[in-house]
């Protein structure tokens, strides 16, 4: 696999924004993005509202997932790009998703909307209208989404990368510091863990780094590239950015995302926690 | 509990939910020639540099960091190449105020 297989440029969505079977989708926690502009074209996915079952922590099923990927208009074989505030979380996020579903054909815009406004390219805020379709999904895909107990057998044995940020890794924050600080769950990270943070992987204007740049980023934080890694956050989007960068780009066979993360396992009684510096 | 981790959306003043006494508080506005600059990035870099947290401005300009207490900073991006660095300092139950002109 290479970069172009999963990551196009500002540039290639420019120059193929009127491709029949091309579909741009923006996913984002807070749609008023979109409402104030997006990329011509583009549908909208809500991260919160279409992806989450509303009821249960949980992702809407494969009936729901088929449901709304053809009232969007979007067809099994359309190549679907994505791209999304917040440095591409959600976008990853949904990558990952799509991918779990079964959907091949789809790329993430590099740099998502900032590297896009950062350009000053254009967005509109006109609505396109796509004719409905009948999108048939696929069974989830689990060999890339970890779920507890293999996180926790997985202590010691498995390589084990928290993308929070260092103060979130410690224990001295419980949520990013854009988020206010009450928390019901313990701080800290799972043992054996390494932290990276999934900005490590990124530049300034939200592009990912180079492959070389990031093989020497998880092997200069101690992380073996020849095991499998379960990676995780705090609700597995920014971990879903870290998950493209090692399965995706760099290209290794096991690498599944944890989306329960931490608010799930600093929640469960009686796991090991460790506080501070990794150890 | 904020069941996402994106950014809010940046407003003028504190959320109505947060108690200031627990937080340590960096708020500041992007202008250009004296006027409120929005869709800006705001970033937030720790004491070594590290990046732990990004915001877009608001249609005031605003961006808002519910940081440690310590020294950090505000490294603001715009467009046309625009980046720009402010130190701060934040202590619990205070905002730290800043300006950042680009």
């Amino acid at each position: 696999m290479s970069r172009s297989d999963v990551l196009v440029d500002a540039d290639w969505v420019q120059a193929h924004l009127d491709d029949p079977g091309v579909v741009l989708v923006e996913v984002d926690e807070d749609t008023s993005a979109y409402e104030k502009g997006h990329i011509r074209g583009a549908v909208r996915i809500d991260w919160k509202t279409e992806l989450q079952d509303p009821v249960r922590r949980d992702f809407v099923d494969k009936t729901g997932f088929q449901n709304l990927l053809s009232e969007k208009g979007i067809a099994g074989d359309d190549l679907i790009i994505l791209y999304g505030g917040n440095n591409n979380w959600f976008a990853a996020y949904a990558y990952w998703y799509f991918r779990l579903y079964g959907h091949q054909n789809v790329k993430l815009l590099d740099g998502g909307r900032k590297k896009w406004e950062l350009d000053s390219r254009e967005l509109v805020e006109a609505v396109p209208s796509r004719p409905k379709t009948d999108y048939v999904a696929q069974e989830q895909d689990l060999s890339i989404r970890a779920f507890r107990d293999e996180v926790v057998e997985a202590i010691s044995t498995k390589n084990l990368v928290d993308v929070r940020s260092p103060d979130e890794f410690s224990g001295k924050l419980l949520a990013p510091a854009h988020l206010p600080q009450e928390q019901a769950q313990r701080g800290g990270h799972i043992p054996t863990a390494r932290n990276i943070p999934w900005s490590k992987a990124a530049n300034d204007d939200g592009t990912f780094k180079s492959d070389d740049e990031l093989q020497e980023l998880y092997e200069e934080a101690g992380v073996d590239l020849s095991k499998p890694t379960i990676a995780y956050c705090r609700i597995g989007e920014r971990s879903s950015h870290t998950w493209f960068a090692l399965h995706e780009l760099l290209g290794l066979p096991d690498v599944k995302n944890y989306d329960g993360s931490w608010t799930e396992y600093g929640s469960l009684v009686g796991v090991p926690i460790e506080l501070g510096d990794a150890k | 509990m904020s069941d996402s981790c994106g950014a809010p959306t940046q407003t003028a003043s504190l959320p109505a939910t947060v108690d200031l006494a627990n937080e340590a508080v960096i708020q500041g506005t992007v202008v250009r020639e004296g006027a409120p600059v929005p869709g800006a990035y705001a970033r937030l870099l720790d004491a070594t540099g590290e990046f732990t947290g990004e915001v877009v401005t608001s249609d005031e300009g605003v961006f808002r960091f519910f940081a440690a207490p310590g020294d950090w900073t505000i490294r603001v991006l715009a467009p046309g190449g625009v980046s720009i660095d402010s130190q701060v300092t934040a202590e619990t139950g205070e905002v730290a105020k800043l300006e950042v002109a680009i």
